[in-house]
């Protein structure tokens, strides 16, 4: 699955991630199959399932979300002990736990078997407009100089007894946001003078245009494909 | 006599915020030369490289690059002509693979295929980081990055190399690798430095800029050398180097 091209992998996990959104919340069997099918990808890419669990953080915001739902939505209630839920909340909530976990596991085997610039190199070849292309192709690449720019300036702070504890230490992290955001504007600005140096004029040069075969096609299809039989089959029933 | 590479006459330019850099500046550099260009902070070194690009626009005088004038409608043979290679490789290397930002120059010329893939090889093979070829520009290290900041400018076959402090926060074995690798190209060399006994190694003359004016040109070793003049400009020797001392490179 590393081998796969990327822009195979990205229509795979968006034909994907729209049938699992399409299925109707009650064909609970059919949300089993999809799981299944993850599992089998996971399992035929190599991907440890540990690594994957703890990626899976990422969701957290959406299981919180999902956990308020029952209590804030309206409707008719049904009482568990001492709750009070709402019927139409319970069912948002588990449709919305079982998609969301459905396409945060999907969207994490595209991302641990291809690296990010590959991701952006498979979007330009999908045809997104090539200015949003290129302003992600820069962010891959300098989130490591951001980051790195930013850790810089914390040691910089503690080596001089400074300690994010008390409320009076926020102006001083609100002026290292401010010195981060000036930094990397003049870093941007350097980073085009040293681009235009190398005769770029607005477009960056696609030097390798990537291709799959029908083969590799094909492959890629296969959990998409399967996933929309299912789909078929529970909505039609 | 042929044209000079580099032709710069009465160069002047001020930033837009009215501060005045450069007043009316000569210089000339034959096919073939390695030249220095010392001069304080501040002296407007940098700001005369990114004339020589046409990255600036100079307010008055002329910039010409083997006989072609440096004007908006001929930058793209500019740009071929003249690479510059900046301080900071931070800043010059910003595609996603070492492949990928060598190609870039090139690919911007318009080549592809097997001509792009024979610019990358050499290029990469001529500061020696054949090795690197697929790995991510932020996992090098400084020196390794500096180097192929330079091979992505070789990569364009340029006609002169314009190098901006090439050998600062480089270990000393990273210096000497860098001079090595200079010292093997065949490219006409234009080096922004403040390392005297670099300039006075790679470079047989020197031109002293200081405050927006030319005012020394000639061998290294004499400007070195001349007391008085380098202490009205603010250039030191480092401790221990003395280039009279020292045997001529
Ligand atoms: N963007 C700018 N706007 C206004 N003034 C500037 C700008 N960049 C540089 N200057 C000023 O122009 C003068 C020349 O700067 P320049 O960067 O060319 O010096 P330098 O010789 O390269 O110095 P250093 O050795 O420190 O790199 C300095 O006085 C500087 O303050
Ligand atoms: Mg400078």
């Amino acid at each position: 699955m590393h081998l796969l091209p990327a822009h195979t992998k990205i229509a795979a996990l968006l034909c994907f991630v729209l049938v699992v959104v399409a299925t109707p919340a009650q064909a609970t069997w059919a949300f089993a199959v999809y799981a299944a099918l993850l599992v089998v990808a996971v399992r035929a890419s190599g991907v440890p399932f540990g690594y994957m669990g703890r990626r899976m953080v990422v969701e957290v915001p959406f299981v919180l979300f999902a956990v308020l739902m029952p209590f804030v939505a309206a409707g008719p209630r049904v009482h568990w002990g001492p709750l009070s839920l709402s019927e139409p909340g319970l069912l948002g909530a588990r449709g919305l736990l079982v998609k969301g976990t459905l396409g945060v596991v999907a969207s994490l085997l595209l991302a641990s078997t291809t690296e990010p610039s590959d991701v952006v190199a498979g979007l330009d070849r999908l045809r997104l407009p090539h200015q949003l292309v290129e302003i992600m192709s820069f962010m891959v690449r300098y989130l490591e100089v951001v980051t790195g720019e930013l850790a810089r300036m914390k040691v910089a702070r503690e080596s001089r007894g400074f300690r994010p504890r008390s409320l009076g230490s926020w102006p001083v992290l609100a002026s290292t946001a401010g010195a981060l955001f000036i930094r990397s504007y003049e870093r941007g600005e350097r980073i085009h003078l040293a681009m235009v140096s190398r005769g770029y004029t607005g477009r960056l040069p696609v030097a390798h245009p990537l291709s799959a075969s029908v083969a590799q096609w094909r492959l890629a299809a296969t959990v998409p494909a399967a996933a929309l039989v299912t789909f078929l089959v529970a909505v039609s029933r | 006599m042929t044209d000079p590479v580099l032709d710069v006459r009465g160069l002047a330019y001020a930033y837009p915020d009215g501060h005045q850099a450069l007043f009316g500046v000569d210089l000339h550099v034959h096919h073939g030369e390695r030249v220095a260009l010392l001069g304080p902070n501040g002296a407007g070194k940098t700001t005369l490289v990114l004339h020589l690009n046409g990255i600036l626009t100079p307010g008055a005088g002329t910039v010409e690059v083997s006989g072609l004038p440096v004007r908006p409608e001929n930058l793209r043979e500019v740009r071929r002509r003249v690479g510059v290679v900046f301080q900071d490789p931070d800043d010059q290397l910003f595609m996603p693979t070492v492949r990928a930002d060598v190609e870039f120059g090139p690919a911007n010329l318009g080549l592809r295929g097997a001509e792009l893939e024979r610019r990358v090889v050499s290029s990469l093979e001529r500061v020696g980081m054949s090795d690197y070829v697929d790995r991510p520009p932020h996992h090098l290290s400084f020196g390794q990055r500096r180097r192929v900041a330079v091979a992505t400018v070789l990569a364009m076959e340029p006609e002169i190399l314009v190098l901006d402090e090439p050998s600062s926060n480089l270990d000393p074995a990273s210096r000497r690798e860098l001079a090595d690798i200079i010292r093997s190209l065949d490219v006409t060399v234009l080096m922004v430095t403040h390392d005297l006994p670099y300039a006075y190694e790679l470079c047989p003359r020197s031109v002293v800029l200081s405050d927006g004016v030319v005012v020394a040109d000639g061998p290294t070793r004499e400007v070195l050398v001349d007391d008085a003049l380098m202490k009205a400009h603010r250039l030191e020797l480092p401790f221990g180097f003395d280039p009279r001392t020292v045997p001529a490179p």
